[in-house]
């Protein structure tokens, strides 16, 4: 078993089966084991690289902070509020964005956003400088675009965790090639420590680590 | 001077804090009164800035808060009703303007093309030259075509006929650009006016998303649909849905076929656009290629009807 999981993330047994939880309000009617609730791999990106045992460097506990772009109805974000401390939340659609607000009105250190990760401008003056980690999960063409956009938040031994879609870039390219193109494109600020296919849970997504280049 | 400059930045430069008092209370009903006039859910929604800072540290050296801990309540209290303000404004205007739009495009150029046919059928008892439809309007409103005797009421009926008609090319354009950002997969499957006359006929996008794909199929269809359930009609192989390419382009045999395909995607389209609002290419990919097989089928007949129809002679 991993000891590398975050302060705030356990493994419980759900119904047998030895699974991620979190502490905290069930939010999609997911199992849960007295205050911890399972944390489906399957549905979260973030899930996924810490089941593969990536070395995210998150940490957990209350003044880890972490700006979450692309939260869309709140399944991933929910769990790091309940393992991480003040959280900001970015999602750009309006219908999902309304689930996040249920998930975030029982977490009082989630900060729910309606703005456009590609344009930080419209909410850095809200989101505080030099968070601990940066958690991307945005389905849009240009995704490498958006973590060198967001750099600005990021504190210079913080992580960007990533969760490239295939798809979202283009779909008639072989996957690995735009893989190639992401990671490439990432290089310019970031450094790549790690680079895993998220396949056993999610078709066709690239999870990496990376660290900001020395300024 | 730098500190200050970096402090106006904030989002809570210019907010009152009283305002946070009852601002946590207010349910999603109330969405309305956090928006109108409060200066924390305005500077949330509309406040840039460049560059982040420690804002934290910062409102506390502003005695905006006591403490870190007392600013994220407050961040909290903020953010929750800023972005509960920006959601319910944006759901109001998004599905419901589309559809009145549609049905007001819809409406314009069938009034357009009605009048243009009377004015048409009047134009030609005075002026055996005169033309028809919506062009000949247009010529008579710019003069290009003069009437041989007494024309004034019909140039007027003319003037109105041009209006109307731009009215709804003007329509169709807000269409064309409103529908993909409220229903961009949809929008992209069918084209933003199909898309837009499906969300109008089902009443809304989250009554398409709810609707199984074989009702989508035959949106429109309605008159035929009952037909048969009477049981005197075969029953309708597509709708609304007729005037997609897809459709339209394939043979009558395979119609039956492109038309469950389509309404198949439609409806996927439908469901990711109001329950995720994701943008899924795939599915156009999925379709374009579901189509090519679909069409394939008839292509193949043909050469096998007109070869066999050689061996035979």
């Amino acid at each position: 078993m991993s000891d590398d999981l975050p302060a705030g993330v356990e493994r419980h047994t759900f119904e047998g089966t030895d699974r991620l939880a979190t502490r905290g309000d069930p939010v999609y009617g997911e199992p849960t084991d007295g205050d911890w609730r399972a944390w489906n791999p399957t549905r979260s990106k973030l899930g996924a690289m810490l089941e593969l045992e990536m070395e995210t460097g998150l940490e957990g506990g209350d003044e880890e902070t972490v700006l979450y772009l692309g939260a869309a109805s709140g399944t991933t974000v929910s769990h790091v509020a309940d393992f991480a401390g003040p959280t900001y939340a970015v999602e750009f659609a309006a219908r999902p964005a309304r689930d996040l607000l249920e998930t975030a009105a029982s977490r009082p250190r989630l900060f729910p956003l309606l703005a456009d990760a590609r344009k930080p401008a419209t909410y850095a003056h809200v989101v505080e400088s030099n968070v601990d980690a940066i958690v991307q999960d945005v389905a849009t063409r240009g995704q490498a675009r958006v973590a060198l956009e967001n750099r600005r938040f990021l504190d210079d031994d913080g992580r960007l965790l990533l969760a490239v879609k295939a798809r979202s870039e283009d779909v008639t390219r072989d996957p690995e090639d735009v893989f190639a193109d992401v990671r490439a494109e990432l290089e310019a600020e970031y450094e790549i420590l790690e680079a895993r296919r998220l396949e056993q849970y999610h078709a066709d997504h690239l999870g990496i680590v990376a660290r900001p280049q020395p300024r | 001077m730098t500190d200050s400059a970096a402090r106006t930045a904030g989002w809570f430069a210019d907010v009152d804090p009283d305002e946070f008092d009852g601002l946590d209370d207010r349910d999603a009903g109330d969405a309305r009164d956090a928006r109108d006039g409060s200066t924390v859910v305005t500077a949330i929604r509309e406040g840039q800035t460049e560059t982040p800072q420690d804002w934290p540290a910062l409102a506390v050296d502003d005695e905006f808060a006591d403490d870190e801990a007392a600013y994220y309540d407050r961040l909290h209290d903020a953010t929750m009703a800023a972005t509960r303000a920006a959601v319910t404004e944006r759901e109001a205007a998004d599905d419901r303007q589309l559809v009145h739009a549609v049905r007001a495009m819809d409406d314009c150029e069938r009034t357009a093309n009605e009048l243009a046919e009377r004015l048409a059928e009047w134009a030609g008892t005075v002026d055996p030259d005169a033309g028809t439809g919506v062009s000949f309007a247009r010529e008579l409103a710019r003069g290009e075509h003069e009437l041989a005797s007494t024309a004034d009421p019909i140039t007027s009926l003319a003037d109105r006929v041009v209006d109307l008609a731009d009215e709804a090319a003007e329509l169709r354009e807000f269409v064309e650009r409103q529908t993909p950002t409220i229903a961009p997969n949809l929008a992209a499957l069918a084209g933003p006016v199909l898309a837009a006359r499906l969300i109008s006929l089902a009443g809304g996008l989250e009554d398409v998303a709810k609707k199984p794909s074989g009702t989508i199929q035959v949106l429109g269809a309605e008159d035929a649909l009952f037909a048969h359930l009477r049981g005197h009609a075969p029953s309708p192989k597509h709708g609304l849905i007729y005037v997609h390419d897809a459709v339209r382009g394939t043979h009558p045999d395979e119609r039956g076929s492109a038309a469950r395909a389509v309404a198949g995607k439609l409806s996927i389209a439908a469901r990711v656009d109001h329950y995720s609002g994701e943008r899924k290419p795939e599915l156009e990919a999925e379709l374009a290629e579901r189509i090519e097989t679909i069409q394939a089928r008839t292509i193949e007949d043909g050469e096998r009807d007109n070869s066999g129809g050689k061996a035979n002679e």
